[in-house]
Parts: structure tokens; sequence; C-alpha cells
């Protein structure tokens, strides 16, 4: 029964999140952020007492429910090692011991990198973030693909319930990196359960240590049980050691297999403690001889590692720099960013880089399609962390859902009124790219787009109107730069800023005008 | 028969014989002919005055009514301006109550099928929403159709056009037996203006080519399409007057109440140019697609040799 219920809420939970990461055309309501809300490593970054609180008691009190119903990377290895069953039909887990250094060092590298400034390692690791990732770069290709094949057939009846969608590839980098996630973590769930939980996520080893102390837990019947060792091979977190009698709960993800596969009903979740057993396997003995100088050897390591790339990403950038001197000699020359623009609510870069974990919700649930994962632009720390591109579309100047959607506070949520005086870019203007000023031809494509008229035309030779900017009131959506003719390189882009602004909008009377007659 | 009617039956004829293929524009054409001897026929009727759907209302009933312009089993397309995600009362796009007064007229007059859509500038499905034409479409009966990819467009030759010989234009204009052109008056930062032959930018895909290679010629030569409009019906309801075609806010915008008629492109342009320039100074040479829509022989700019129905409500 309490396998069945586990089943149910996990299938639940993970069906709703990954469609909300799906959902492109929000026929779910936005309420469903919740369900990213509600993952550890986003609740502890957007200090969130409530759910951190929550998710600590029902650990405190349940055991590592989080992990087996609610984190979606969870039921991934599930529905993995579910499959591997289907295969391998005589398939046993075995018990094994806690990998409790390594689990601890993966945790305490993480959150060293994480303190010093490069949350990458915390992205990575982080089981929801990657899981979104995978989603976004993975799965919602083929979600996609699977609407327009459908469009095909209903348009062709002159329906036009669906409409179609461009797949392109958001970042190589990116699409890598959950490609290697989803293979690696499948790859140990096929062979081995839940091995990537109890070795290297740092959310199982945190909850892990709190499930050492909950309330109700898996327990033997010490008289009824005849040590046949069923349990343990169906334990897929290899957690239970039959012979001894004993169940390491720092591993335990109460997936309640093996009481369901106990024939002698000799396993029991309670909450009654048992006096006469022994306790946990303890971590204390094996660790502290061995991992110190290790940790320490580690941590130094990823320091010094970050310290060079960061120093590495200025140098290149400089050496840009002094190209882009170079090209302004010519007459048309190609526009390069230098500052990549962080999505509108992102304050400034380094509240991005400390509050984002990379699980590119924002990317898949921006309806414009300017959010794509960045690669070195914020530096190694940043990489695959949200950026703004003007490829295929710009950003809604009334839209607000990057905010809304994001889990951590990395992007937070403005008003529509906040949205509209964020100012995350400045527009540049390269006049000698303009079409009215080398073919002498009226344009003015990137003023018609531009919601603040921070670009406006102004008069020029004979009735021809060019483009005057007014980067202070800017808001950076990147209507200009987007929708810009100029070929072979755009006359008008918009360049980030480490630390966004809010504009000064002057408010315009409205005047009484009446027209009375028709004019002809 | 006067002197105009004998002149536009010999332009007609001189347009059958040097084009076979344009048999489309043709009974239209002749329909509009039959018509102006059959009633006493205006060649542009301008309203003032009235909410926008009853403003239609009177207009179309002095043109000689819908049946004049669209027969029974017809597959119409009406083309609103839906460019902006933006309200209403930004008049940034074309009014909802008068795209919905029109497809309802549409099927009075017999239409099978009405398909609306446009080819946004902002994301489409914000604009479709938030301007209140795909309630008021899908409301009056009619289907909405997206545009925002380039697979719902079909080449076209342009033969007469100069900058522009070929264009993508969206398979419901192409399929439709009759289009209407539904633009709304607009200040516009490249165009100058934007109205009935501004909005042709919203049935081709590559609008970028136009901004590239002389945008007022290429509005004037996308004009030359054979399929013309059955109607342009300029929504003058309320007109943007700076910072268009998007708008920044109210004080860009004046109710001043207008709707002009005609099938001629260039006259209805003409006649809403001049209503514009009352709340902003624009003059007509200015904007330049008109006067080379004019050369490229697609209509009329002189408003003194038409016969024009003024009213007010």
């Amino acid at each position: 029964m309490l396998k069945k219920i586990r089943i149910a809420l996990s299938l639940i939970l993970f069906t709703l999140i990954t469609l909300y990461f799906l959902d492109f055309r929000e026929f779910l309501p936005h309420r469903l952020s919740f369900l990213a809300e509600i993952q550890l490593i986003p609740a502890l970054l957007a200090l969130n007492i409530v759910i951190l609180i929550s998710l600590a008691a029902l650990t405190l009190l349940f055991g590592r429910v989080y992990c087996s119903s609610i984190c979606p990377m969870g039921i991934y290895q599930d529905i993995v090692a579910w499959l591997s069953k289907r295969v391998h039909k005589k398939k046993k887990y075995h018990y094994s011991k806690a990998k409790t250094l390594l689990r601890w060092s993966v945790l305490a590298g993480t959150v060293l990198t994480f303190v010093f400034g490069f949350s990458f390692l915390l992205g990575l690791l982080d089981p929801y973030g990657a899981y979104g990732r995978i989603v976004t770069h993975l799965f919602r290709p083929v979600y996609l693909a699977g609407n327009n094949l459908l469009e095909t057939i209903f348009t062709s009846f002159n329906n036009f319930t669906f409409y179609k969608v461009s797949i392109y590839t958001l970042s190589l980098f990116s699409l890598v990196t959950a490609l290697i996630t989803l293979l690696v973590i499948g790859y140990l769930a096929w062979r081995n359960g839940r091995t990537w939980c109890n070795t290297i996520c740092p959310v199982g080893t945190i909850l892990g240590f709190l499930s050492k102390f909950s309330l109700f837990r898996i327990r033997f019947i010490d008289e009824k049980c005849n040590m046949c060792g069923l349990c343990a091979m169906k334990c897929k977190a290899s957690c239970i050691d039959s012979k001894n009698k004993q169940i390491d709960h720092s591993r335990c993800i109460t997936c309640f297999n093996c009481i369901e596969s106990c024939n002698r009903n000799a396993m029991k979740y309670t909450f009654k403690k048992n006096a006469n057993e022994v306790p946990a396997y303890t971590y204390m003995k094996e660790e502290k001889p061995v991992n110190e100088s290790k940790r320490r050897f580690l941590s130094a390591t990823l320091v010094t590692g970050l310290a060079a790339g960061k120093l590495a990403a200025q140098m290149t950038s400089h050496s840009l720099l002094l190209e882009e001197a170079a090209d302004d000699l010519l007459p048309k020359r190609a526009f390069k960013r230098q500052t990549p623009i962080a999505p509108p609510g992102a304050l400034t870069f380094d509240h991005l880089q400390e509050k984002c974990i990379s699980c590119h919700l924002c990317v898949s649930k921006c309806p414009s399609h300017v959010i794509k994962p960045a690669f070195l632009e914020y530096g190694l720390g940043g990489m695959m962390q949200p950026k703004l591109y003007f490829d295929h579309g710009f950003c809604n100047y009334d839209c607000t859902i990057c905010g809304e959607v994001c889990p951590t506070g990395a992007i937070l949520l403005l008003t529509k009124e906040e949205k509209n005086h964020t100012q995350m870019g400045q527009v540049q203007l390269i006049i000698e790219n303009c079409i009215v000023y080398y073919d002498e031809t009226s344009c003015g494509a990137c003023s018609e787009h531009c919601p603040t008229q921070a670009v406006h035309m102004i008069p020029y030779k004979g009735m021809l109107t060019i483009p005057e900017i007014r980067p202070e009131i800017c808001v950076g959506c990147g209507g200009c730069e987007y929708v810009c003719p100029a070929i072979p390189h755009k006359a008008i882009y918009v360049e980030g800023l480490r630390s966004q602004n809010t504009i000064e909008i002057e408010h315009e009377e409205v005047e009484e005008i009446v027209i009375d007659d028709f004019g002809f | 028969m006067d002197r105009r009617n004998f002149l536009r039956a010999v332009a007609l004829t001189g347009a059958a014989l040097t084009t076979v293929k344009e048999t489309d524009a043709m009974s239209v054409l002749t329909q509009s002919f039959e018509t102006a001897d059959a009633t006493k026929k205006y060649d542009l009727v301008a309203v003032m005055g009235g909410e926008p759907e009853a403003m239609f209302r009177k207009a179309i009933a002095e043109m000689g009514g819908m049946g004049n312009f669209i027969s029974k089993g017809d597959k119409v397309c009406v083309k609103p301006n839906i460019g902006w995600d933006q309200p209403v009362e930004m008049a940034a796009n074309t009014n909802p109550k008068l795209v919905a007064e029109i497809i309802k007229q549409c099927f009075d007059a017999g239409a099978s099928e009405v398909t609306v859509f446009d080819h946004s500038c902002d994301d489409w499905r914000k604009s479709y929403d938030s301007s209140g034409i795909e309630e008021a479409a899908k409301k009056a009966g009619a289907k909405v159709m997206p545009a925002h990819q380039e697979s719902y467009y079909k080449t076209v030759s342009l033969p007469k056009g100069r900058s522009l010989k070929t264009a993508k234009i969206h398979q419901a204009i192409v399929d439709s037996d009759k289009w209407i052109n539904v633009p709304v008056l607009k200040n516009h930062g490249g165009a100058q203006l934007t109205i009935s032959m501004k909005n042709y930018m919203g049935i081709v895909w590559d609008r970028g080519y136009f901004h590239a290679n002389d945008l007022q010629q290429c509005i004037a030569d996308v004009c030359t399409y054979s399929k013309k409009p059955v109607l342009n019906i300029v929504d003058a309801y309320r007109l943007m007057k700076t910072s268009g075609p998007r708008g920044k806010s109210l004080s860009d915008v004046v109710l001043s109440k207008g709707m002009f008629i005609s099938q001629d492109i260039i006259a209805v342009d003409t006649a809403a140019a001049n209503f514009f320039n009352q709340a902003r100074e624009m003059p007509l040479k200015n904007v330049t697609h008109i006067s080379k829509g004019e050369e490229l022989g697609i209509g009329t700019m002189k408003l003194d040799n038409l016969n024009i129905r003024r009213l007010r409500i």
C-alpha cells in the first residue's frame, strides 16, 4: 500500500513538473511553478523558510520522501531502474557499503565552491536543475516536433488548433551537459538503482543525514525475519544489510519496495523505536582519519581552477576588446556584444550567479524565445546561466514570465510596471551600417519596435528620417537589434549591463485634439 | 456614361489585354463596375462621428452593401492590423469591433468561410490576444490563422514591382476568393504613415527585405499583387499620431472617430492621410509610398476627380 501511494504520488509530480517545463502554450496554470519552488536547492537559494522547514520536517518525520517522490531526477532513476528490471527479469540489488567519504567530499566541494562564488558545481549537481536541463534540451525538442506533426495533420484539415513552432539548439554546451547527465545517471540507475543519489547528489547527502534521525522508518521485526535477503535484493538504494538486519537510513529513500517484497511481514514502517536496534552506521569512524587533507586538497584544486578560469576569461575578453578597436576604422562593422544581457529582474551578474542553478525553466518558458544558456559570457562560474539573445525574437515589453517561474529568486518577480522600467542593457547605434545612412532610403524598423522610443526617427536628408538613440531610456529588449534588416552587419544592438538600472520615463500629458472635419 | 467611367472602362480593357491570368482581379473590378451602373456608386465613402461598427454599417450601405463585394460561397480573408501587443485604446491594432462587424457582414453576404490573420511584429500570441481581435473574430465565426512561420506563405510574382519582384504572401490570402484590407490609421517612424498600403506588410513573410531595399518603393510594389482587396476599410476610430506604429502611451492617441472605405487603395490612403494631417502635420508628399503607388497605376491620389460620399453620424 505504501509503495503504491509512493508510486502514484511520484508519477503525478513527475508528470506535472515535466509537462510544466514542456508546456509552451500555457495550458497549465502558472501556479504549477510551486513544483519547482518546493525543490530543496531552489528553496535554499530563494531562502524560502517555509519550504525549507517543511522539507526538513518531512524528512525528520518520514525519511527521504523528498528523494522518492518530489525530486524529478529521483523518479527518473526509478523509471530507468524499473525498465531495467523489465529487461533483466532476474535483476537483483545487493547491499553495498556506504560511500560516505565520497558523498561528503562532493557535498563539501559543492558548498565550498559555492561559497567562493563559483556556483557552477551546485548548478551541475542539483538534481532538480539537472533534470530541468534534460527536459529543456532533450525532451522539449521532441515535444515540439510532436506538436509540429499534429499541426501538419490538423492544418491540412483547415483546423488551426495547433501552430507550428521552431526547433533549434539553444546551446551546445548545455545540450551536451544534459545528455551526459541523462546518460550517466541513467546508466547508474540501470545498473544499480539509486547509486547517484547516495554517492554524488548533494541533496541526497543532506537529506540522508537528516533521515538518520527520522521518526518513521523501515525496521526489521526480529522474530519474524529469517534473513532470506529478499529485501536486500529489492533495495534499489542498496542500503539493507539483511545478514545483520541493518538498514542504512541515510541511504534509504523510503521506496517501500522491501516491505512489499517481504514474505514474512518482517519489515515495518513504524514510529516506535526498537530498543535493541543497533545504532545505524556512523560516519565518524570512517571519516575522521582520512579526509581532512584530501578535502583541503580538493577544494584548493577547485578554487585554483576557478581563479585560473576567470583570469583566462578576462584575458580573452581583453584581447577581443583590442580587436574591436581595430575594426572601428572600417566603414561597416560587425558588432560584438561585450557584456551579456541578463534576464529582466536578475539585478546584477553577481546576484544571478549566486542564485541561479541553471534549471532552464526560464529558457523553456520564455514566450519570445529570447533566453538561452550562456557559455563563457558570464565567466566560468556562470556557464549555462540564462542570458538574452535576439536571434529569434526580442523581450516582450510587458512580459514578466521569467521572473514568475524562476524558483530560486535569481530572476526576481517584477510587476509589469517594474518590468517597463527595468534596464537590462543599452542600445548602441552603428550609423555607418544603417540603411538610411548608406542607401538613403526609408527604414525605421528599429524605432518601430522600440517600446520607449529610446530609438526614434529624426529628420534626415529630404523626406528621410534616421534613427537617433537615447540609451538612458532603453530597456534593452532587443526589438531594434532583432528587426534591424541591415546586411551583412546590423546597425543597432544592445550592450548588456553588469548591474540593471531603473529608467525614468517622462510622463506625457494627453493633448485634447478634436478633429471635426474630413480634411479633404 | 461619364468621362470617369469611360476612362475606367478603357483602363480595364487595357489591363485585361495585357494580363491573361488576372481573372480574380478582373471579376472583382467588373463586379464593382456593374454595381456602379446599377446604383449610384461612390468611389470612396468617409464617415465620422460614430462607433466603429455603426460607422461601418453606414459606409458599407453607401457602397451598396456587402453583397456588392462578397458573393455566395466565397472564401474571404479579412486582414486587420494585429501587429502589436497593445490594448485597444492604444490604436496600435485595428479596432476589434470593426473586425467583428466586417466578418458578420461577410457571412450575411453568403461567405462560406472567413479567415483572419496578421504577420505580427510583437509576439503573435500576445498580439492576437491583447488586440482583442482573436476573441472578437472567433466570436463572429471566423477562423483565426497563425502567420508566424514561413511555411504559411506562398511565393507569388509581382511583375509590375520595381524593387520587389516576388514576395511570399500568406496562404490565407493566396487561397482566398476575396480579401478585405482593414488597416488602422497610424504614424510610422519609417514610412511616415501606415494605412492600407502599409498594411500589406502584414501579408508578406520577409519584411526585412522591404526595409533593406527601399521601403517606400517595396510597399508600393507589393500593392501591385494581382489579387487586390475587394475593399480597403481604414479604421480611424482612434488614430496614433506619434511614436507609431507601436506607440508609447495614451498621449500618442487621438479619438478621431473616422472611417474611410474604397476599392481604390491610393485614394483611400490619400483621404486618410489628409484626415491624419489635422491631428499632426503630415504632408502627403512625405508619405512617398502613396505617390509611388500612383505611379505604378494602382489608383489615384486626385480625390477631386472621385465621387466621394461624406457622412456624419
